[in-house]
């Protein structure tokens, strides 16, 4: 049995530790929110973030997730950061086919948590690690300025 | 209709569809009307209104949508023309999508499916006709109730109003409106009245795509469900030999090692002790013919062919003899490699097969094709195998597969196993899986006249096709030419006097399909880089050019002349840059491209991509221009990155560290210009595609000289 928080909640799992934390989070606890793109590192669509930093879940073993705080996708609107990059999105209609979008929120709200105001570079080194098939890189963009902005309007990330 | 009707039947004869299953009207409770499916003429098919559409007492309207949402927006663009006619409150839609069956089928091919861009285009009156059928019953259903005349009362937001002021809302008439029978005359509104038509909308599936709730087929969990990864052949063809599974057997969490057709599966509690499991088999495999094959060995083959006669596919003139008396002429080879679609989610499928009745979960392009199949291998009738479509984490053509192979093998799976099953694919296997956009070699001579312009044109096109042996190929190829594999290529829209285009189609183990833009995806290339060498044969400017070409087709220069303006076509760049250009049409609609390069570091750089495109009336603008924002991204990942190799038989890439997208630090600016039009709506999803890989060869051109023919252009070190 290994503890670690997950959302907020402590929770126990019983599995191998070297299991992946992707599939402790989608096959033990069915949180599905957190998507699986390549199993090796490349594509980010595994994003969580463990302790406030992003993660890709995919080579990261729950052995090393224990007594930790793990946030995923489904918590991630409970942020201020993770609330505005979600109506941000919304606002730049960002998603085609939605699978890598997990991914993207994530890297894009460890990011403004670290550095509230990312410059266009910034932002880019940040997200080059998620990749999407469908294209929506310039949504992404557009989507972490603005809710870098309203963050701003709105008072500290 | 006569022409379709015959391919029509042309196509359920091919397809060893049972035409009775698909002719026979498809009954729902509580509606009268019965849908007359396939073989009638398009504009007599009644729709039953409540197979689409279902209000609820608290005016929820739920709208049941046939096509499969794989990110093109199908989902918020044909829930727009439903609810133009329909006129229920937009912010209470909601979407789910259609079980299969045969009132859902395509309106053109006779079967359910999601594909050819062609969603919208054949769904344009249907399903507005759909909306019209249910908000006249509910007009009828309220004017009944006050017993008053029809035309007394007025349909909008979801309420019917009398003249006299009484209101009745839809949730309060749906009950009602299901006893009448369907209207048979339905007129649709003047488009100069659409209310949503022609607005950017808001996508219907973006909420549920911040917050991790959209559910994937990946996402399905049953009860008592076990994963199963299935160790595949290192070769196209391969089979088994033996196996040894000892070890895989002793990691904790497996349940069952067995051999299917396709390769051994590992069923296990989770994917990690199935994948665990999967890499202590030891399988040896009889690879057959297939162990041979290699690009090079390709190349060399595909290469000689091009040197030969074909069969032709499109002749007029005497291009042979016209090109020995052209005053200058220009011949070129070119070559691009087999590509992966290799779609986010990686394939999988979830299937719960009981003793008389099939549930499948997936994210299907094809739910006819693939409830077909998954019948015959468990011996079911096809009515009991019911497919939910889930989200597609992309398709690009692989999720549309002839021969149903993920949802085949998962039906093997199941039948031997006995419990609910996910079948999941790794992205090795996404990427060594086959179903390959084909390679293609082509070769091109062409010569010009005194005056510059064009007066032979000698195309040869070698490259596997994509429908023989499928139940496409009666539907698509004719006298041994596939049209996917001519297409953009045979029917040029610039005016050459002598033109000849000719196919082989060599056979082999590599298993091909369309990827998005399918046969454009070559074609654009050679095509539009051979126009553009020409250009500065003649020494006129590429755009110019083209222009004097396509006086027969205003759409054609319509777009061209669009994005080159929009583009700054002609100013003065900064120095180490250049501007491309190309224009194409497919899938019936126009888009010319503008892109703006560099050289960086030996390679090339993309700013910028300005496109136009012509669709026809446009449904959801902002729709469309997320499908070209996108349509650049994934050519342009081919363009520079993409490639399949083959070496002993075996795919040399294996994941996105060697078979690598276009990341975030390489996305151009991409700005999209839409020429207004009421013309009926065309394709979009994959229309975007194929100019773009020529706009930036041809810019590479403009700023090096050099000419760019093989993709990806990775390989060609330019300074």
């Amino acid at each position: 049995m290994i503890s670690l928080t997950i959302n907020g909640k402590s929770t126990k799992v019983d599995a191998d530790p070297n299991t992946p934390l992707l599939w402790v989070l989608r096959d033990h606890l069915q949180l599905t929110g957190t998507k699986f793109g390549c199993g090796m590192a490349q594509c980010g669509a595994c994003t969580i973030h463990l302790d406030g930093e992003a993660i890709r879940s995919c080579v990261t073993p729950l052995s090393a997730a224990a007594g930790k705080q793990v946030t995923t996708i489904e918590a991630i609107g409970e942020t201020q950061a993770g609330k505005a990059l979600q109506a941000a999105w919304l606002d730049a209609d960002v998603p085609q086919c939605g699978y890598c979008q997990s991914g993207q929120i994530m890297s894009a709200a460890a990011l403004i948590k670290q550095n509230p105001q990312p410059s266009d570079d910034q932002i880019a080194t940040a997200m080059n690690g998620n990749i999407c098939r469908c294209g929506t890189y310039g949504r992404i963009h557009s989507a972490i300025k603005q809710a870098a902005e309203d963050l701003k309007k709105g008072g500290a990330a | 209709m006569s022409e379709i009707n015959v391919s029509r039947r042309g196509f359920l004869k091919a397809a060893g569809v049972s035409a009775a299953g698909l002719v026979i009207g498809f009954y729902l409770p509580g509606v009268r009307g019965r849908a007359i499916a396939a073989e009638a003429p398009a504009q007599q098919i009644q729709y039953p209104p409540n197979a689409f559409i279902r209000i609820a007492p608290n005016n929820t309207v739920t709208l049941l949508i046939n096509k499969s949402e794989m990110g093109q927006g199908v989902y918020t663009s044909l829930a727009m023309l439903i609810n133009e006619e329909l006129e229920a409150d937009w912010s209470k839609v909601k979407v789910e999508s259609a079980p299969v069956a045969p009132v859902y089928n395509h309106t053109v091919f006779p079967i359910q499916l999601t594909g050819g861009s062609t969603s919208v285009a054949s769904s344009w009156e249907q399903m507005r006709r759909i909306g019209a059928t249910a908000r006249i019953m509910l007009v009828q259903a309220a004017a009944r109730q006050w017993q008053v005349p029809v035309d007394e009362c007025h349909a909008e937001n979801g309420v019917v109003t009398h003249k006299s002021g009484k209101k009745l809302s839809y949730g309060e008439l749906a009950d009602a409106a299901n006893q009448l029978v369907p209207p048979t005359v339905v007129p649709l509104k003047d488009p100069k009245d659409f209310k949503l038509i022609g607005k950017s909308t808001k996508r219907l599936d973006s909420p549920e795509k911040v917050n991790g709730k959209a559910q994937f087929g990946l996402d399905v969990y049953l009860p008592n469900m076990l994963t199963v990864v299935v160790a595949r052949g290192p070769v196209f063809g391969g089979k088994v030999k033996r196996f040894n599974a000892d070890e895989a057997r002793k990691v904790p969490g497996v349940k069952a090692v067995f051999q299917v057709p396709t390769g051994v599966a590992v069923a296990a509690t989770g994917f990690w002790p199935a994948k665990t499991a999967r890499d202590l088999l030891e399988v040896e495999w009889d690879e057959g013919p297939g162990g041979q094959l290699s690009t090079a060995g390709l190349m060399t083959e595909y290469t000689d062919l091009a040197k030969q006669p074909g069969k032709v596919a499109n002749k007029h003139g005497d291009a042979v003899s016209a090109l020995k008396e052209a005053g200058k002429t220009v011949s070129a080879s070119y070559a691009v490699p087999y590509l992966a679609h290799a779609p986010m989610e990686p394939l999988n499928c979830v299937v719960d097969l009981r003793k008389d009745s099939c549930e499948i979960w997936t994210g299907t392009q094809f739910q006819t094709v693939d409830r077909e199949a998954a019948a015959k291998i468990v011996g079911l009738k096809s009515e009991q195998v019911q497919i939910h479509t889930t989200f597609l984490g992309g398709g690009f053509g692989r999720r549309a597969n002839p021969v149903s192979d993920f949802v085949g093998e998962a039906m093997h799976v199941a039948k031997h196993l006995k419990q609910p099953v996910k079948v999941m694919w790794t992205r090795e296997d996404d990427i060594h899986g086959g179903f390959y956009r084909p390679m293609w070699v082509d070769s091109i001579e062409a010569g010009i006249g005194a005056d510059g312009k064009p007066v032979a044109w000698r195309h040869t096109i070698v490259g596997q096709s994509i429908t023989t042996g499928t139940p496409f190929e009666g539907f698509m190829v004719k006298d041994g030419i596939d049209a996917t594999s001519v297409e953009g290529a045979a029917d040029l829209p610039y005016t050459i006097p002598n033109l000849q285009v000719d196919l082989h189609s060599p056979r082999h183990e590599v298993p091909v399909l369309w990827w998005r833009s399918v046969g454009h995806s070559h074609t654009a290339f050679v095509v539009e880089t051979m126009m553009d060498e020409m250009a500065h044969l003649a020494g006129q400017d590429p755009v110019a050019y083209r222009l004097d070409l396509l006086e027969g087709s205003p759409r054609h220069q319509g777009v061209l002349r669009l994005a080159a303006e929009k583009a700054g076509w002609g100013k003065p760049l900064p120095a180490g840059r250049a501007y491309g250009v190309a224009v194409h049409k497919s899938f019936e609609s126009y888009v010319a491209e503008v892109a703006e390069v560099s050289i960086d570091d030996g390679k090339v750089r993309v700013h910028r991509v300005v496109c136009a495109v012509d669709c026809g009336r446009v449904v959801n603008p902002d729709g469309v221009r997320q499908q070209l924002e996108s349509a650049v991204v994934y050519g342009l990942s081919a363009a520079l990155h993409g490639e399949i190799t083959l070496d002993k038989g075996r795919v040399q890439q294996s994941n996105f560290h060697n078979y690598p997208p276009l990341r975030y630090t390489e996305m151009p600016t991409v700005e999209v210009h839409i020429v207004p039009s009421e013309a009926a709506p065309t394709g979009i999803g994959e229309p975007g595609t194929p100019p773009v890989a020529p706009a930036v060869a041809n810019a590479v051109f403009a700023l090096t000289g050099k000419r760019l023919r093989s993709m990806p252009f990775d390989k060609t070190t330019l300074a």
